[in-house]
């Protein structure tokens, strides 16, 4: 029973028809159902064959998480969910553009941080800086903190991307 | 998509009608307006199929329910954009409720105005996303054919459901190529219907070493088709297993078979709710662990092992935990089921479930639906009884609809089904309103067969508008109301859960229904007392025209046996002066509905 209740987080890949409204699908369903949504990301993976991938990062007792995966799995524009958390080892990414405005030893301070973390430098002025980094969500947080006090400004992120590592392949 | 060399060139009006012909559609539920005015003049100018003007878009849904539960076939409906679409919503969700394959075509303002809060526009596809299985919005003429028959092969395959196809004005109007229905796979939707063989396997080896068995069959067994109820009384008799319906599921077993328990649930029998609870194999085929039949989940049938095979897999685990989990059509995972129990060497001894069937029998000793007709006023039950009795002796065809409330499940309570399709219920969504639009669609659908729908006074006038659509195409449609001048179902939880304070349940100023009927050139009859009850009856079933029975029912009386909200099978309650459980509601109880 305690382990019925135990939450854990997934990610999870869908490969979906690129048509009107299959976003709508996905988050209506979230949101209809009360499932968590930590990030959701969609792009176009396959233009000749009009597939998206959308990567949605939820969490929930393993009964939830196997009853959103069912969800997904039976729209109608969807044609296949994996569990990535569940299937092994794989990678998630995400991208994220940080503004830090300020001048002097912040500035001097922010730029040798970003080196250390191996963030871009994308664009700058004598007061400001947008670095450009990707990695895991932990790096990516353990990064805006550090930027927190040397004058950070505004943060943009792409949510998560993920695909499993190995041979192994999603595809329709 | 590229016009290939065959496509033929027409109006897309036209393609519409030539596609719903090509899937099989002879009628079409709807009410015309602005934007869908080039599919009523196509429709005009033809003569394959025929259109059924209703009095509300709400009941052109609810009609071509009736007409798809009744038939097999997946219902039709047309409407106009804006409120057209948005009255239609309540019928969609219904449908997608109750598992019900309907194709409905919707209007739209012309592709250039949407988004410009153009007269009578509507999201419509925003707003019945969550009421559908699926929903469509044609842009290009090139696209119009192959929506139309992706939306009929969506409704009915798998999981049957709802599917709405917006037509901007436009389309309708301008030329568009007509391909005819594809014969290749749909791209991303595919259900199984045939089970695991291996989950078969272990379904089999848990019922034939089980001594407490129970089978527990839903809709989805009757949306299998005919076959799959043939197919569940043969695993039935070859088991000697105890069988139970869920409302849903009424008909799909003949409630006539001494293996039948009758229907579990909220309402259900004490002998089935206690089976259920007591059993140590259950297997549900095409039901869902719906709170109206669970009842509290973590005291749900505690000590058994729970085979489940629905052909949603989303349906599997959701709300109880499963040992087999069987994805497939009910009719394709019956057969199965038989094969492997043939297959299978026979169990050691046969007389392994006569304990059981003792228990069963003291369960059933209880006699939980029996009530006493005494005096002059007419019991609810009593009238539901009469109505079944008499109508049985007639031998005719007979077809029943429901409002919802007390009436509904003392319909499901009282009166027998023999076959599937026969019963016509909103069960998931509980729609007010369903039973006589639901009737006029049975009645189009079978136009020699007795329809009745069995209705509460406050249920009826939800759709009272539809006796103008009886009378239009002469429908002989017979309304039953078990009229207790009350919302009876309410009332009754006013009296068990909020201490007798009728709150507006109150049906106050009633029409005279008797003079109602005859306003829409049908025939109104009533019944005050006990002994009119019969004569009214037979009266009704012999009239050829469209009828209300108003039946003046005892107003005090409740539904028994009910399990309140938050108890377990076993903590049922049961009539006044029969024995059985009384569990208080907890508060936990009353947050459920």
């Amino acid at each position: 029973m305690s382990d019925s209740l135990l939450e854990r987080t997934a990610t999870i890949a869908v490969l979906v028809e690129n048509e009107a409204g299959v976003l709508a699908r996905v988050i209506g369903l979230f949101s209809g159902r009360g499932y968590n949504i930590e990030s959701l990301t969609v792009a176009p993976v396959d233009e000749t064959r009009r597939i998206s991938r959308i990567t949605v990062v939820t969490s929930g007792t393993e009964m939830i998480i196997e009853q959103i995966k069912a969800q997904l799995d039976r729209l109608v524009p969807v044609h296949k969910v994996s569990d990535l958390t569940l299937e092994g080892p794989h990678l998630v990414r995400e991208l994220a553009l940080i503004k830090v405005v300020g001048r002097g030893e912040n500035r001097m301070e922010a730029l040798r941080l970003a080196d250390a973390f191996r963030a871009r430098v994308v664009d700058a002025t004598h007061e400001s800086a947008v670095f450009e980094m990707t990695g895991a969500a932990e790096k990516i947080e353990a990064f805006v903190a550090l930027m927190r006090p040397l004058g950070l400004a505004e943060v943009s992120r792409t949510g998560a991307v993920a695909i499993a590592r190995g041979t192994k392949s999603l595809t329709v | 998509m590229s016009a290939s060399p065959d496509a033929r060139i027409m109006t897309g009006a036209e393609v519409i009608l030539e596609a719903l012909k090509d899937q099989g559609v002879e009628v079409v539920f709807g009410y015309p307006g602005g934007a869908v005015l080039p599919i009523y003049d196509a429709l005009f100018q033809q003569n394959h199929i025929r259109h059924i003007l209703v009095r509300h878009e709400q009941a052109a849904v609810h009609a071509a329910e009736g007409y798809a539960r009744s038939s097999g076939k997946v219902g039709c409906v047309l409407v106009t954009s804006g409120p057209g679409a948005t009255n239609a919503v309540t019928g969609l969700l219904d449908a997608l409720m109750d598992s019900i394959p309907l194709v409905c075509l919707t209007g739209q303002v012309p592709t250039h105005l949407i988004g410009n809060d153009a007269f009578q526009e509507a999201d419509t596809t925003g707003i019945t996303r969550p009421a559908t299985k699926h929903n469509y919005l044609v842009k290009r003429p090139g696209d119009l054919a192959r929506t139309l028959h992706d939306a009929f092969y969506v409704a009915r395959s798998g999981r049957p459901g709802p599917v709405v196809v917006d037509l901007p004005k436009d389309i309708l109007i301008g030329k568009a190529p007509y391909f005819p229905a594809p014969v290749v796979e749909h791209r991303s939707y595919r259900p199984t219907t045939e089970p695991d063989p291996r989950r078969i396997a272990e379904a089999v080896a848990l019922l034939k070493q089980a001594e407490r068995p129970i089978v527990y069959a839903g809709g989805g067994v009757i949306n299998a088709g005919p076959e799959a109820s043939a197919l569940l009384r043969e695993f039935i008799r070859l088991t000697g297993f105890p069988c139970t319906n869920t409302l849903m599921g009424l008909g799909s077993f003949p409630s006539s078979d001494p293996q039948f328990l009758g229907m579990l649930g909220m309402h259900g029998t004490y002998e089935a709710n206690l089976a259920m609870h007591g059993c140590d194999v259950m297997l549900n085929i095409g039901a869902r662990f719906d709170d109206r039949v669970t009842g509290r989940l973590d005291a749900f049938s505690p000590g058994s092992k729970k085979i489940h095979a629905d052909i949603d897999p989303s349906s599997i685990n959701k709300n109880v935990q499963v040992d087999v989990p069987i994805v497939g059509d009910a009719a394709a995972v019956l057969r199965a089921l038989i094969a492997a129990w043939k297959a299978a060497p026979p169990a050691p001894d046969r007389t392994v479930l006569a304990p059981w069937w003792r228990q069963i029998a003291t369960w059933r000793g209880k006699d939980c639906l029996s009530y006493v007709q005494q005096g002059k006023i007419i019991k609810p039950q009593h009238a539901v009884k009469r109505l079944f009795e008499i109508t049985q002796a007639t031998k005719r065809e007979t077809f029943i609809t429901t409002e919802v409330g007390q009436h509904q499940m003392w319909a499901a309570q009282y009166f027998g089904f023999e076959q599937p399709n026969h019963w016509m219920t909103s069960g998931g969504l509980g729609t007010m309103g369903y039973g006589l639009p639901a009737a006029m669609g049975v009645q189009i659908a079978h136009p020699d067969a007795l329809v009745i729908d069995i209705a509460g006074e406050a249920s009826i006038l939800m759709n009272i508008q539809e006796m103008g659509t009886l009378a239009q195409y002469r429908l002989p449609v017979k309304i039953f109301i078990l009229n207790n001048q009350y919302m009876g179902m309410v009332r009754q939880w006013q009296e068990l859960l909020h201490g007798a304070r009728y709150s507006e349940s109150y049906s106050e100023a009633l029409p005279d229904f008797v003079k109602l009927a005859e306003s829409f050139h049908a025939v109104g009859m009533r019944a005050t007392q006990a002994d009119q009850l019969d004569d009214v009856i037979h009266a009704m079933l012999a009239s050829p025209k469209p009828v209300i029975a108003d039946i003046c029912v005892a107003q005090d009386e409740n539904c028994y046996p009910m399990i309140p909200s938050g108890a377990a099978h076993n903590q049922m309650i049961l009539a006044p002066g029969q024995e059985g459980g009384v569990a208080g509601v907890t508060d936990e109880g009353k947050v459920l509905v």
